[in-house]
């Protein structure tokens, strides 16, 4: 039995006032691909962002690759990590953003090389090569030397996710990337989702409302609301047979408002 | 009837002092207010500290005082500035106070998903300034570093004060010793104008140049 690759021991994160996650834990296998599901403002989004540490916790701990997320070693105790520390714990991780979040002022290309070359010193001509073979992967490799403002959601998504994908992360975060998109552009992202899924066996945590993606996509799926939770298990399960009330009232919801389970 | 070829030259002279301090007046005033306002903006107290009181004092007092501070007080302390290196150095000081908010005005419009986009990609705070933050934030400086540059080009008449001959000075020297006041004010205005136009080319060019390939355009 291998060890989790992510292992998340009761954290606490509050905005103010407003607890949104309360003691949450849960367990990530490596090359697992999970769905988080659950209404607005359940959490989902805010353990990604946990992750990627763009927030921080206030309080328990996060193991990735059995090392310590927010903290590490010193002197026999636990002590909160640096901006060192962090650096070498985001090695591990990328992250697809809702909006794309692409360098406007690069090309499509730069945007893909940027990082390789300064965070790991990699060669120009070493990185575009690596660009270009992503770039080939998800569909895009004609618009390399393209400026982002010429490129549309679909395209500019898939070209974030090479640009993730350039750093050679052990876990990929997708946080409602298809949200932004037009209905019509939705699925040549999915496409090159399910490529990547299928190609390679990175962990993949997915916060999506597409179901029906997510059905096809996660081998686990997790039905999150007001900072726990609810409901795991395989998709077939959940989605057809699902035992706790909230949700199947979600589910409900969400088929009332057109979405293919 | 007056010689005027001789008293124009007398001008053109000052001009050229004019534009000496321009230029270099505005080159501290840049090089200061990169400074300055990234340094409001450090994790360090008593980085942001020291940036904010330079900030607030030389935005608060006058280029006129500043001036005499530089010219007749620093030699107290053992600093003796020759007329040009004191007018240049009180110029950029105080323009370099304002360009400094423009600075960190442009650097904090830039929006939270960059920066969350640079964490993502692991980049450090050094990389994230100088590759990203800083190259988009630059196009919405430049017009206000344009207005900057043409304030510290009209301020620099103040220079005369310590007794720098730059052209508000000469064409006074002319209108004193040919008693016309028309022609030397005449032709100071329009070369104050022409300079000043000079810069607003000159910014636009950098615009033009900065967001290439910004709105979509093929480049």
């Amino acid at each position: 039995m291998p060890s989790p690759i992510i292992r998340i021991d009761t954290i606490t994160k509050a905005y103010g006032p407003l607890t949104v996650l309360d003691g949450l834990s849960m367990e990530v296998m490596p090359g697992e691909k999970l769905a988080l599901i659950g209404p607005s403002g359940s959490g989902k989004t805010t353990i990604l962002r946990i992750l990627m540490t763009l927030e921080k916790i206030n309080g328990g701990h996060i193991e990735v690759e059995g090392q310590q997320l927010y903290h590490m070693e010193k002197a026999g105790g636990l002590v909160d990590a640096d901006e060192r520390h962090l650096q070498k714990m985001r090695e591990k991780i990328g992250m697809v953003f809702q909006h794309f979040n692409l360098f406007p002022h690069k090309c499509v290309l730069d945007n893909i090389t940027l990082a390789p070359m300064l965070t790991k010193g990699v060669a120009r001509a070493v990185a575009e090569k690596r660009a270009m073979e992503l770039l080939e992967m998800v569909g895009m490799a004609d618009k390399a030397k393209s400026m982002p403002a010429q490129l549309s959601g679909g395209q500019k998504q898939r070209v974030a996710i090479a640009r993730a994908l350039a750093l050679s992360p052990k876990i990929m975060l997708f946080d409602e990337v298809t949200s932004a998109l037009d209905p019509e552009l939705v699925e040549e992202v999915l496409n090159v989702m399910r490529k990547l899924a299928a190609e390679t066996d990175m962990t993949m945590l997915l916060v999506t409302h597409e179901m029906g993606f997510a059905h096809d996509f996660a081998d686990r799926v997790l039905f999150f609301d007001r900072g726990k939770i609810v409901e795991q298990g395989k998709p077939d399960d959940i989605f057809r047979n699902p035992k706790q009330e909230r949700t199947q009232a979600f589910l409900r919801k969400i088929i009332a408002a057109g979405h293919r389970v | 009837m007056i010689d005027w070829s001789g008293y124009i030259a007398l001008i053109l002279d000052g001009a050229w002092v004019t534009i000496k301090l321009t230029i270099m007046g505005s080159a501290l005033a840049l090089v200061v207010a990169f400074a300055a306002g990234l340094g409001r903006m450090s994790r360090f107290f008593a980085v942001r500290t020291l940036a904010t009181v330079y900030i607030e004092f030389f935005r608060g007092t006058s280029i006129f005082v500043q001036l005499f501070w530089v010219y007749f007080v620093l030699p107290f302390a053992g600093i003796t500035l020759t007329p040009l290196q004191a007018g240049v150095l009180a110029l950029g000081l105080n323009v370099g106070a304002y360009g400094a908010e423009v600075v960190r005005g442009a650097v904090r419009a830039i929006g939270r998903e960059q920066h969350e986009a640079c964490v993502a990609l692991n980049l450090g705070r050094y990389h994230r300034m100088r590759y990203i933050i800083l190259p988009q934030a630059l196009p919405l400086m430049l017009p206000t570093f344009g207005n900057n540059a043409i304030e510290l080009l009209k301020g620099t008449a103040v220079v005369s004060l310590i007794s720098l001959s730059d052209m508000t000075f000469q064409a006074q020297v002319v209108r004193a010793q040919t008693g016309n006041t028309l022609v030397p004010f005449a032709t100071i205005l329009v070369l104050y104008f022409a300079m000043a136009w000079a810069i607003s080319a000159g910014v636009r060019w950098l615009e033009r140049r900065a967001t290439r390939g910004l709105d979509g355009v093929r480049v």
